[in-house]
């Protein structure tokens, strides 16, 4: 008997879908249920962010890389701090970097929570989705005390912080810690061992570590793949060289090495070790130092370009700056993680059943403004 | 309550019109609108009770205000009058593609599926709106209705998120009725009827003799059947057909309004009824759990709807625990385990009968 084929339908899914996380569009062509090609179209949410850096000074851009990731605003800040620093050879004191480690993990954690919840949300899990956010609430809270804002944060400034930690911040924090890392046990609890999860996670969407390497994948997602790959082991920026943590990788307890349930399930050890950071911050954070203290009266860096890489939640955050030495920047390049990590959907999403392209699509965890820019 | 008992009563009480169809029509037309009250009240009270359930479970308080009076109610009872009020002063809208014939005779099958359905459904020795000799298989036969409304509504709308769930629907509940069914014949050859008073008299006597500890295989039947039943109601962990993450909102995408709001009020109603099914099917019906306790008419009533309620909230606290599952994975719990397991106790079952029952 011979294989009878249907006609293929192509199928949108976005830019208006649950699914998506933002307004993506993935054009997909299915025989049934079965997807053979997955072609994303991004630039639903192209907001010009490297054309716009060229016509504002160096202190406005911080804004704008806000607004690329944000998720993890205060890593898309750090990344451009750093290379700014680097760029003009700014040091800044101990306690402004101890700050900025902290607000960097805390955001790791949150940016972690909401993936995490999501990707349950994708497999139709909605309460963990509840839980995450809202424990994800009270980091957001701090951020709050910390600097008025809760998603959107221009906090980290070249050379210093645009406010000081107030007063109580690092008992709130640690006493957040405590409430929290119980949390992070039901959480993988309700979700990492639950039998249907494991099911529509394991063996699904694997991510061999040679198509990662190859389509420069980066982030837990890479790690979920095998690779022991992290800036703040491999190449230290800001202060991680003094502390003490581990990098996850995928092991397929529960399937291959890098399929959905290792991407989603590193992302929750790392959690634990964002923790384990923020805590050693806090204890040895300096009592003393002016978060204003290394601030340029005017950025107007040397001539010249410098490219720095810092470790987002999502991956390889890059910055290129190119300066002529005005206080305009002439050219701003970002290398974005999660870009990356949609152009290496179609490699591992095609063949799969419809949900499960959604399941892979969740764990790759993208943020689209940073995917446009 | 049933019909002839109505029937009968107009006729002893006016006996010199005594006979005439008009009393026919009335004894019908009686319990009928009795049932559509029930299953209004019923409605909003299970709508509120999912949405507070939900609401413990993942940590929040749900809805708070909403009484009489400008938000003056203590715990939002009046948010399900507030949602369907809402959805029924909505703007109807049918898309231009759509096949509009198909397209509003869906809501009506479906609504008449599970409406049909309640006719059955015991609930004391005489409160039963038709005792059929075949109540059981009845109700069987009139929740496959469902699934042509499904298959109608997806079709129709001219959608392929729709088209997709219509699909999934006719696949997941056409299979899902083998291994319910299976596990109904059970209790039928336990009971040797297909008589719904007759299977609750069967387990007469408080407990331990309900068709659920009857034998040590029926837990495992039971079990399958409550399984079943949650995937023919399209409940987590089997909503594929309307999966949210998946499909938009599957059939009902291109619904809204009134229309949307009778889907919704069916899959509850359907929830009633499979539960029902259960509760009458395993776990007594209207009897009490203890021989010679509150066993009145009135209480009988209380039994069946708290026995029913309390399978409604297990569906309620199932649906907010687990994530979906997939449809290959569906069917493979369907075809693969559930249906030999349910064969075998078929056989296993009958053995029992004939050597130790």
């Amino acid at each position: 008997m011979g294989v009878v084929h249907g006609e293929e339908m192509v199928l949108n899914i976005g830019p208006q879908h649950p699914a998506t996380h933002g307004v993506l569009r993935l054009q997909v062509r299915t025989d049934g249920e079965v997807v053979s090609q997955i072609t994303p179209y991004m630039g639903y949410l192209h907001r010009c962010f490297e054309k716009h850096s060229e016509n504002v000074t160096y202190e406005q851009v911080i804004p704008f890389t806000d607004r690329c990731d944000y998720l993890s605003s205060m890593s898309m800040n750090f990344g451009y701090v750093v290379a700014m620093e680097r760029l003009m050879e700014i040091k800044v004191n101990d306690r402004v970097e101890h700050i900025r480690v902290v607000m960097a993990e805390l955001q790791r954690i949150a940016s972690h929570l909401l993936c995490t919840g999501v990707f349950g949300l994708d497999l139709g899990a909605f309460t963990p989705f509840l839980w995450a956010l809202r424990d994800r609430e009270r980091i957001l809270d701090l951020f709050e005390l910390t600097c008025g804002a809760r998603l959107l944060y221009n906090y980290m400034w070249v050379g210093g912080l645009s406010h000081d930690i107030p007063v109580g911040f690092v008992e709130s924090t640690f006493e957040f810690l405590d409430y929290f890392e119980p949390k992070v046990d039901e959480l993988e609890n309700i979700l990492a061992h639950n039998k249907i999860l494991v099911e529509r996670s394991a063996d699904i969407g694997v991510m061999p570590k040679d198509v990662a390497i190859s389509y420069g994948v980066t982030g837990p997602n890479l790690r979920a793949s095998g690779v022991k790959w992290d800036l703040r082991k491999n190449d230290p920026y800001s202060i991680y060289d003094r502390f003490e943590f581990d990098v996850p990788i995928g092991e397929g307890q529960k399937g291959t090495v890098g399929d959905c349930w290792d991407r989603f399930y590193v992302r929750i050890i790392e959690i634990r070790e964002s923790v384990k950071i923020i805590r050693q911050a806090l204890a040895s954070m300096p009592k003393e130092g002016d978060v204003h203290q290394s601030l340029p009266k005017k950025i107007r860096p040397p001539k010249g370009s410098v490219y720095a890489r810092t470790e987002t939640p999502r991956g390889d955050l890059g910055y290129y700056i190119e300066s002529d030495g005005s206080p305009i920047p002439y050219r701003v390049k970002m290398r974005s993680p999660a870009f990356t990590a949609l152009s290496v959907l179609d490699e591992i999403g095609a063949g799969w059943l419809l949900s499960d392209v959604l399941a892979i699509l969740g764990s790759l965890d993208i943020v689209l403004g940073e995917i446009d820019r | 309550m049933t019909v002839d008992f109505i029937f009968d009563g107009l006729n002893q009480l006016f006996p010199a019109v005594a006979g005439n169809d008009f009393f026919l029509i009335i004894a019908m037309l009686l319990p009928v609108a009795a049932l559509l009250g029930f299953i209004t009240i019923y409605g909003f009270g299970v709508i509120y009770s999912e949405i507070k359930v939900s609401s413990f479970i993942q940590d929040k308080t749900g809805p708070m205000g909403q009484g009489p009076g400008l938000h003056a109610g203590k715990w939002g009872l009046l948010q399900p009058v507030a949602d369907g009020i809402k959805l029924f002063i909505k703007e109807d809208i049918i898309p231009a593609s759509a096949d509009k014939p198909l397209f509003i005779l869906a809501p009506f099958l479906i609504f008449i599926g599970a409406l049909t359905a309640f006719i059955a459904v015991p609930f004391g020795e005489k409160i039963i709106i038709v005792d059929m000799n075949i109540g059981i298989f009845y109700i069987i036969g009139v929740g496959s209705l469902a699934v042509i409304a499904l298959i109608l509504a997806g079709w129709s709308s001219n959608n392929k998120w729709a088209l997709f769930g219509g699909m999934r629907s006719a696949a997941q509940i056409i299979s899902y009725e083998i291994p319910a069914g299976i596990s109904l014949v059970v209790v039928i050859m336990l009971a040797s009827s297909l008589n719904m008073q007759e299977i609750i008299a069967y387990q007469e006597g408080g407990l331990f003799n309900w068709i659920i500890f009857d034998n040590p295989f029926m837990p495992i039947v039971f079990v399958i059947f409550f399984i079943s039943a949650l995937a023919e109601t399209n409940r987590t962990p089997f909503d594929l057909p309307e999966s949210e993450s998946e499909l938009v909102a599957g059939f009902v995408t291109e619904y809204s309004g009134t229309r949307y709001a009778i889907f919704f009020l069916s899959e509850y109603a359907n929830m009633f009824v499979i539960s029902a099914v259960a509760a009458t099917a395993f776990l007594g019906g209207w009897q009490s759990p203890f021989e010679n306790f509150l066993n009145t008419p009135a209480w009988s009533v209380f039994w069946m709807i708290s026995k029913t309620f309390f399978l409604i909230f297990v569906m309620i606290w199932v649906r907010w625990t687990v994530p979906r599952l997939r449809v290959d994975q569906l069917m493979h719990l369907c075809w693969k385990v559930f249906i030999p397991i349910g064969l075998f106790n078929v056989f296993a079952v009958a053995i029992w009968i004939v050597v130790i029952g």
